[in-house]
């Protein structure tokens, strides 16, 4: 069917691997696969009788005694006195025990994404997406999820300060009217509250000559400045990756960081998905230096210099121009520039070129390409303006300056953190000395905050009104959803206040909308569905002006380009630009792209890791010293008069020249236990160059230091066996064209393994001695797309948030005891140096046949009649004969009292770190789902499909006497997904999303280790790249 | 055949029409007292002035029936049409306002106020107030048992001696010596025989001592307030639902809030009626005990209530499951349709409220394997279709019907999650 050479490749392609030992059957990943447990276990010593044991008669004895005693105490305690204590006045529509949910607005910085507060009894205890908002649906992404723990968090400001002392809001107010004057400056982060604009406006109108300076730590200058030049405005345009049958990025991540990715992931997902009957997808060609979770999931991805991209965009340029490329010495990479140029002309129209570059030559080569290709007015839409990102940097450069020049008076911080993310943070630091009056707004003792005379604390957005309007025309309002915790009060209030307005914000607010909306009927509608879109979605493209392509073509012809090792700063997408830092959850979320936590680390490519870490990762020996350690080598980067020591990662797709560092680490010890020890500040290396701040260096020296540090890696955690060595039975995938040719080739790969026992139709009576039993009423099951999953981990902190899932700390995770439920695999296939990724969702299977339930001793799981691998946490008595019987390795032991659980708090004292101790605060155990169990040691746990929002779903519709249907069941992962890669239901319903998502991808579909006959209730879709076109038939 | 054509539909319609009127007419008897119970128990009593008026004869009271029907469904309009009969009843009682229940049909207002008439003066006739169905009374056999054992045991032991009597006699006859008899207390077989019987009565009466240890069957703190549940929900019939009002939607049946006590007391300041005691005997002054909620209340006789000054009372709990159980009162009391006294015994008939189930999970597991759901009258379950099918075939016993174990209740996750 295939030439042979063909074929050799397409194996390549087939053979996934999850780690550098599996690549290479190193000895020490087949012992880590065969092993019982990860750990030893304590050794009893053999040949001694049993009295002579370590553990001999005496201590039995005293066990006995011991227990004796203990029961008798019990007995004879006296059962503890509990209180009822019901409200004094019940407002009617509050039932105890039942959850409403408020729409409202995650605020952070400029990012705006409309959401659901679900609240508990007066607490908000989850964040899911509000389906009324075009922009970002249902879809989350983790720091969303993650942002209620925030409000909870123990570091936040409990009062104002005055000079780090405690003052109460009326000396704040007092101290504030005496020092605000002179030159005034507000400097915030970007906002798109419309009522926030009016208020400051306000202020600035009663502070003559006073300015208002925004600036963002991921600026988006070069880019807006571009734009001024070539559509007349200093705007993003919205973008529709749904609309573009091809998708070129040059190093944007913008399915994890770029703009707006919860938007930008769920458009993808459109193009994405397959339908059997037509299979047909968009096609995603991405240039990059440092492994993104955009290029992991690109179809075809090209590594380059960062100091190439400019080149790489003047080249493309140039190609869809029908002109020579020029400028490009790596010829892959060339090759690949004439391929998307044609591929790019072919879709005139429904064409889309991003890219993350800060610089404005660059974006204006880009504008030309969008110009070039049709896509201005169809996937770039100018009538509606993405509204996130505002600041200019020159703004703030000269803001630092002036400061300096002892020409600000006042400043005012709301949002940004200078302090910190500003290239040159010390010269800031410097300059804020030389202003008399310093406020900050922040709700933490930040950076800035730290350095700032007066503090007065904004709310959290949970506990604030307002609104956002994350692109234009498109309204999100936001409403508190608990009565402020602290003395803190909304910050536009103080703005308010000091500007001598006689209304406070919730009346400007109100005003505001309610002349727009027709009142206070209208202004409770906006706020119950919390959000406000235009009836019809304007498309639009903007008139071009190509005017400075010439000269910026020659300004990057001329650029310097780097020779030796180059230095990209990226942002990860959970920590984001240092927002997530001091989140457990989210430093516990390993990175999809490195499944690192707790740090950031130098990223280095094999080949370079060759050269200078004298790591082989070819070799067995080399590759198991580097992966199963957790210590790593350090190096250390300097680059521009700065340096930083790291440890350094080996990732694959990692361009040969280039190392990377993540952003956001290395914080203030008073923003929390989570940014203690974890990661370094990698700010100090951009540098404000021309007129925007850029992120990344041309010349960076990395040396070895002989030093090591542990980094607390997931990736070979968890490992499970396969017998047949290339997990073909765990993940499958094919390219577009296989598929086209030959659309039942998975289901004949199934039905051929599954030969011996009757085939696909009669496995489950064949393959078992155990009978088939009836399933009545109920199927739970569920279906995993792996064409729409990108791997974004939404899904991991939602459950985390949703199932009371432990944090356990670097230490812990280190030792690979993170009790994750749900956690993402990621997978390499192909090329070391530039390989092909796939990310697998993996949770529990549920298997109809589990062999975890068989083994264990108590019967503490065992399978319920719709379907449900049970866990019954009081029945546990830790053996964890399940968890080692278990093939997908998804059951999750409580090694440690991480929740405070036990009666006994010595269970906690050193053994459990500060971050974990945190979580257990009276504060912060508010975030906790009542509906949940909280576990305590020497259990195991695992997914249980969101048990207790079935067993609620199933009781709403018994109630209201009516069979259940789709829409009263979403289990947290498939609701924080933004692609809907999740779909889950009833599959004894036809009529059911799971039904039909099975029945209509017959071919597609696979379960993992089918073949085992475990039987699971989880069924994927293979993943299907779109790559050229090699076996046309 | 052409007469028995139309033979046959004389009497189907004479049938249909009969049907329709008892039908009809069964309903109408059955909602009086639900409605009654449901829209007016809280504040009125057919023979008994409580928030409102007595309201037996309510209908020979009033001079016409529109006037009345106006009145019930909006008494705060109907007073502004200066009716004198109305607007003395007003003052009369406090300048309390009704409840307007503006979506009462005339015909569901018939039906109550056929309930009125149809409830007898105390006194007349035994009350006819709600019949809660008592536990059922299994066979008790173990008298029978008992004696048969006894019986069998004499026999048994009778056979004994017989048969050591005629070994004894044999060996005479054969002329073995017979061994020394050894004391019964000595008798190894014996002591070994009495330790594993002690051993086995110690160890049922520890372990049967250890499963009871943390259960409270029984359990009756001392409230804040003496509050009983015997002159609220049972003197004075007040619909269960109208203070627990969760009970119906959400896992909690809740405790009312003070605002719901004084929607009543506001107007109820004494106690009249009979007397109070309280478990150890003390006699009970009910007024006092509502001089004390209105301290919680804040409240101030004669004074109109600010329900901003109310505390809440901190009532002890009773019925404590541990963390690790979900319950839900809303699945058992709406959707299966369980009455409260099912769980919480004749509540209506006790003082101070005392734990009557030992809430131990045997004790709800049994339940579940013996109660049935509303398998056929709600929607939810139609989804079980090979039931109803096995139902209608009689491969499933009718009258057994589906269980909540069938349905997979006593599966361990239907609770611990």
């Amino acid at each position: 069917m295939y030439p042979s050479g063909e074929l050799d490749y397409i194996m390549e392609q087939k053979k996934h691997w999850q780690s550098f030992g599996e690549l290479n059957q190193s000895a020490a990943y087949n012992k880590d696969v065969k092993d019982e447990f990860r750990e030893e276990l304590p050794a009893v010593e053999e040949n001694s009788g049993w009295l002579e044991a370590k553990a001999p008669r005496r201590d039995f004895l005293k066990y006995l005694g011991f227990s004796t005693a203990a029961a008798a105490a019990a007995a004879s305690c006296e059962i503890p006195v509990k209180k009822a204590i019901p409200l004094a006045n019940k407002p009617e529509e509050y039932v105890p025990g039942i959850a409403k949910f408020y729409a409202t607005t995650f605020v952070q910085d400029g990012d705006a994404v409309s959401i659901l507060a679900k609240v508990r009894d007066g607490r908000p205890i989850k964040i899911e997406g509000n389906d009324l908002s075009p922009i970002n649906g249902n879809g989350t992404s983790a720091r969303v999820q993650a942002s209620v723990l925030d409000l909870y968090d123990t570091a936040r400001l409990r009062f104002p300060l005055i000079n780090g002392q405690e003052a109460t809001f009326e000396a704040v107010d007092k101290e504030a009217a005496k020092a605000i004057g002179g030159n005034v400056v507000l400097l915030t982060s970007t906002i798109t509250s419309p009522t926030t604009r009016e208020a400051i406006n306000q202020f600035l109108a009663k502070n003559p000559g006073s300015r208002w300076v925004t600036y963002d730590a991921i600026s988006y200058s070069g880019m807006l400045l571009a734009n001024e030049s070539s559509f007349g405005k200093k705007a993003i345009p919205s973008y529709h990756f749904d609309k573009a049958r091809v998708i070129v990025s040059i190093q944007a991540d913008f399915l994890g960081t770029w703009l707006s990715p919860i938007e930008f992931a769920r458009q993808y997902a459109v193009g994405k998905k397959i339908n059997e009957k037509q299979p047909d997808m968009s096609r995603h060609i991405h240039f990059e230096s440092v492994p993104s979770l955009t290029g992991s999931n690109a179809d075809e991805k090209f590594l380059i210099r960062p100091s190439e991209t400019g080149a790489v965009a003047v080249a493309l340029l140039s190609a869809v121009n029908g002109q020579e490329v020029t400028g490009i010495a790596d010829a892959a990479v060339k090759k690949a520039i004439q391929k998307t140029a044609a591929a790019l002309l072919a879709s005139k129209g429904a064409a889309l070129v991003v890219c993350q570059s800060n610089d404005v030559n660059v974006q204006l080569v880009v504008n030309a390409i969008n110009q070039a290709v049709g896509a201005n007015g169809s996937t770039i839409n100018w009538a509606t303006t993405l509204q996130v990102r505002q600041g200019i940097d020159a703004d703030m450069a000269q803001l630092v300056a002036d400061m300096a020049a002892g020409k600000v008076d006042t400043l005012l911080v709301h949002g940004a953190n200078p302090a910190y993310t500003w290239p040159q943070a010390n010269a800031f630091r410097e300059a804020l000395k030389k202003v008399k009056t310093t406020i900050s707004f922040a709700g933490k003792l930040d950076e800035t905050a730290e350095l700032c005379r007066i503090v007065v604390p904004d709310h959290h957005f949970l506990e604030s009104w307002g609104d956002a309007e994350p692109k234009s025309g498109y309204y999100s309002f936001i409403q508190p959803t608990i009565y402020p915790l602290f003395k803190t009060r909304q910050w536009q209030d103080s703005l308010l206040k000091w500007a001598g307005a006689s209304s406070d914000y919730l009346t400007l607010l109100k005003n505001f909308w309610g002349a727009k909306l027709g009142g206070d009927t209208g202004w409770d509608k906006a706020l119950q569905e919390g959000v406000l879109n235009p009836a019809i979605a304007a498309v639009g493209g903007a008139s071009f002006n190509g005017a400075g392509v010439a000269a910026a073509v020659t300004a990057i012809s001329s650029s310097k380009r780097g020779s030796a090792v180059e230095l990209v700063l990226y942002e990860k997408i959970a920590i984001g630009a240092g927002q997530g830092t001091a989140n457990p959850w989210l430093q516990e979320l390993p990175d999809p792209v490195t499944r690192a936590t707790w740090d950031n680390y130098v990223i280095v490519s094999p080949a370079m890791a060759r050269k200078l870490l004298q790591i082989d990762l070819n070799n067995g020996g080399q590759a198991d010293a580097y992966e199963v350690n957790p210590p790593k080598k350090v190096v250390k980067v300097t680059c521009n008069g700065q340096s930083v020591e790291l440890p350094a990662l080996i990732i694959p797709g990692t361009h040969p020249d280039t190392i990377g560092i993540a952003l956001g680490y290395g914080r203030s010890e008073k923003l929390g236990k989570s940014v203690i020890g974890t990661g370094k500040n990698a700010y100090p290396f951009t540098a404000v160059e021309g007129t925007t701040v850029s992120r990344h260096q041309l010349n960076a020296e990395v040396s070895v230091t002989g030093a090591t540090y542990p980094v607390a890696l997931t990736q070979t955690h968890n490992r499970y066996d396969t017998e047949q060595g290339n997990r073909t039975e765990v993940m499958k995938e094919l390219t577009l064209a296989e598929y086209k040719h030959h659309p039942t080739e998975i289901r004949e790969e199934r039905q051929k393994e599954l030969e011996p026992w009757g085939g696909l139709e009669n496995f489950e009576k064949q393959g078992t001695i155990y009978p088939v039993y009836d399933r009545p009423g109920i199927r739970w099951g569920m279906s995993v797309d792996l064409n729409a999953c990108n791997g974004c981990g939404a899904c991991v902190v939602a459950c985390s948030a949703e199932n009371n899932v432990s944090v356990v700390g670097k230490p812990e995770v280190l030792r690979g005891h993170e009790m994750h439920w749900l956690r993402i695999d990621r997978y390499y296939s192909g090329d070391m140096d530039n390989p092909n990724v796939v990310f697998q969702p993996l949770m529990c299977q549920h298997c109809d046949n589990a062999p975890c339930e068989n083994v264990c001793p108590v019967a503490a799981t065992n399978h319920s009649s719709e379907g449900i691998n049970q866990m019954t946490y009081n029945r546990c008595i830790g053996t964890r004969y399940c968890a080692n019987n278990c093939p997908y390795k998804v059951r999750r032991f409580n090694w440690a009292d991480y929740t405070g659980a036990d009666s006994f708090g010595d269970n906690q004292r050193g053994i459990v770190n500060d971050v974990v101790m945190e979580m257990n605060d009276d504060l912060t155990r508010m975030v906790l789902n009542p509906d949940v169990t909280v576990r305590s040691r020497g259990v195991i746990e695992k997914c249980s499909f969101c048990i207790q929002r079935l067993q609620e779903s199933k009781l709403k519709a018994k109630k209201e006497s009516r069979p259940l249907s789709d829409s009263d069941i979403k289990v947290a992962c498939q609701q924080a997904c933004p692609t809907e890669a999740i779909v889950f239901g009833n599959a004894n319903d036809s009529h059911s999303a799971i039904s039909i998502s099975r029945k209509e991808n017959p071919n597609r579909q696979f379960y993992v280790l089918e073949q085992l006959h475990v039987l699971p209730n989880v069924t994927y879709l293979a993943k299907v790249r779109n790559i050229e076109e090699k076996t046309e038939a | 055949m052409q007469s028995t054509y139309r033979l046959t539909r004389y009497f189907v319609s004479t049938f249909i029409l009969f049907a329709g009127f008892f039908a009809g007419f069964t309903v109408k008897a059955q909602d009086g007292k639900t409605l009654f119970q449901t829209n007016c128990a809280s504040c009125h009593q057919v023979h008994k002035k409580l928030t409102g008026p007595a309201l037996a004869g309510v209908e020979e009271r009033w001079p016409n029936k529109k006037n009345l029907y106006a009145w019930i469904r909006n008494s705060a309009a109907f007073l502004k049409t200066g009716d004198a009969y109305a607007n003395n009843l007003y003052n009369e009682y406090n300048k309390v306002a009704m409840t307007a229940f503006p979506n009462l049909t005339d015909q569901e207002i018939d039906a109550m106020l056929a309930y009125i008439k149809s409830v007898p003066a105390p006194g007349a006739a035994a009350p006819g107030g709600a019949a809660v169905a008592a536990a059922a009374q299994e066979g008790d056999n173990s008298l029978l048992f008992g004696v048969l054992t006894l019986i069998l045991a004499v026999v048994a032991l009778t056979l004994l001696q017989v048969n050591s009597n005629l070994k004894k006699m044999a060996d005479e006859k054969e002329g073995i010596v017979p061994e020394k008899p050894v004391s019964f207390f000595r008798n190894k077989s014996n002591i070994a025989f009495l330790s594993i019987i002690l051993f086995l009565i110690g160890g049922y009466y520890t372990t049967k001592g250890a499963m009871n240890l943390g259960r409270s069957t029984d359990y009756q703190p001392e409230q804040p307030i003496y509050y009983s549940h015997k002159v609220h929900a049972g003197i004075n019939q007040i619909n269960c639902q109208y203070c627990h009002t969760g009970v119906y939607q959400g896992k909690q049946a809740t405790i009312p809030s003070v605002n719901v006590c004084m929607n009543c007391h506001q107007a109820i300041n004494e106690y009249k009626g009979e007397k109070l005691y309280s478990e150890d005997g003390k006699e009970i002054d009910g007024t006092n005990e509502i001089k004390k909620l209105y301290k919680y209340a804040g409240f101030v006789e004669g004074k109109p209530w600010d329900p901003s000054a109310a505390k809440p009372i901190e009532w002890v709990r009773i019925h404590n499951l541990p963390d690790h159980v979900y319950f839900n009162h809303a699945q058992h009391v709406n959707a299966g349709k369980v009455a409260c006294q099912t769980c919480h015994g004749e509540i209506q008939k006790m003082g101070e409220v005392k734990q009557f189930s030992n809430l131990s999970m045997g004790w709800c597991v049994n339940c579940h394997r013996e109660t049935k759901v509303q398998f056929k009258d709600n929607g939810f379950y139609s989804i079980y279709e090979k039931y109803h099918q096995d139902l209608k075939t009689g491969k499933l016993d009718s009258t057994r019907g589906i269980t909540v174990e069938k349905i997979g209740g006593t599966e361990c996750q239907k609770c611990h999650y």
